[in-house]
């Protein structure tokens, strides 16, 4: 009896054996190659991302499924995920921030080490979501600056998946200088963080 | 013989006459109201009798009625007697403008916390508490939330249109 549903009709061969990023623009010769500084910078680290996963909701258990071996996150780079704010680049806040939370959330945030990104998943994070009331923060960019938002109550793996490859897009275009400019101190200066 | 609403009733008005009020049973539980400044008493009543033996507080709540002008604030008591696993309902009312009740906590050490969150979303000041601060808010809020002046939503956000909310 035939399936009524099926899947993986459209056949995709592998492009190789291996599958290797783009190289970036630059000169190659014989022996040489040579490009600039924040290209090669920007393509380690944006492969190579440790999320650092701030749950505390339903939108916790979307990020378990995305790490999980369905959707697998480890294949863009981003498979180790630091308990330790430390050691990671990338900050996700997924779920539903009260406002007894936000100054943990920030203290989080300020013991990363540059550069760092965050990730605002699902509704109640970006926005305080359905939670519009006296007890929740309405969205973390009032605590810490956030560089992607991940719409969805709760988003689905594949959602934070495409949030993750934005900041991917972001880490792998920033310039090395960002972080020294008058712009993103101002922008630190305007959430109280020196 | 098991303890009945009848025996509570008739042993509350033995002793505190006809100053108890709004006797009543919803549902089958026992609920009456007392002066507010009766409330230790009574509690204490209810505890040491040695029929009644009220000696578990399960809750203790308020309640705001804007419009009953004096008594806007119930202080609720909900107590149960584990032996003959009976529960009733006490209430105390009070003015708002004067929010002032005497505390349970020398009579029941779980008081301690409930009064705390009392405190915290309906601003009653129980007098004489140990550690009267805000338990579950946090310290910087400047209002009682639960009160119902205050409207729920966070009073401090402007991208949220009120048209699309049915309240423009």
């Amino acid at each position: 009896m035939a399936r009524p549903v099926s899947y993986n009709l459209i056949k995709k061969p592998l492009e190789g054996d291996i599958s290797l990023v783009e190289m970036p623009d630059g000169s190659m010769g014989e022996g040489f190659f040579a490009t600039s500084l924040d290209k090669v910078i920007g393509l380690a680290r944006k492969n190579s991302i440790w999320p650092l996963p701030f749950a505390t909701s339903c939108c916790g258990i979307e990020f378990m499924a995305t790490m999980g071996s369905h959707y697998d996150l480890g294949r863009f780079g981003a498979e180790r995920v630091g308990f330790s704010p430390r050691q990671c680049d990338l900050l996700m806040v997924m779920g539903t921030i009260a406002k007894k939370m936000g100054p943990v959330v920030k203290q989080v945030y300020l013991q990363m080490a540059e550069p760092r990104w965050v990730m605002a998943v699902g509704a109640c994070a970006s926005s305080g979501g359905i939670f519009d009331t006296y007890s929740v923060l309405q969205g973390i960019d009032q605590v810490v600056p956030v560089d992607v938002y991940v719409p969805g109550c709760p988003p689905r793996p594949e959602a934070i998946i495409d949030g993750v490859l934005r900041i991917q897009d972001l880490v792998g275009k920033e310039s090395l200088r960002r972080r020294n400019g008058e712009h993103y101190k101002a922008l630190l200066e305007s959430y109280g963080i020196q | 013989m098991a303890l009945t609403n009848e025996t509570i009733k008739a042993r509350l008005t033995e002793k505190f006459g006809d100053q108890l009020s709004h006797v009543e049973e919803p549902y089958g539980m026992l609920t009456f109201e007392a002066p507010k400044e009766l409330n230790l008493k009574v509690l204490n009543f209810l505890y040491d009798d040695e029929e009644l033996k009220f000696r578990f507080l399960t809750d203790l709540t308020a309640v705001h009625y804007p419009d009953k002008k004096g008594r806007e604030l119930a202080v609720v008591y909900h107590l149960h007697n584990m032996t003959d696993n009976i529960r009733i309902r006490f209430k105390v009312f009070t003015d708002i403008s004067q929010p002032d009740i005497y505390t349970a906590t020398g009579l029941f050490s779980a008081a301690n916390w409930m009064e705390r969150e009392t405190y915290d979303f309906f601003g009653i000041n129980f007098v004489g508490h140990p550690n009267l601060k805000r338990i579950l808010n946090v310290e910087e809020m400047d209002y009682f939330p639960l009160r119902k002046e205050f409207p729920l939503e966070d009073q401090t956000r402007i991208d949220k249109d009120d048209e699309m909310f049915g309240r423009g």
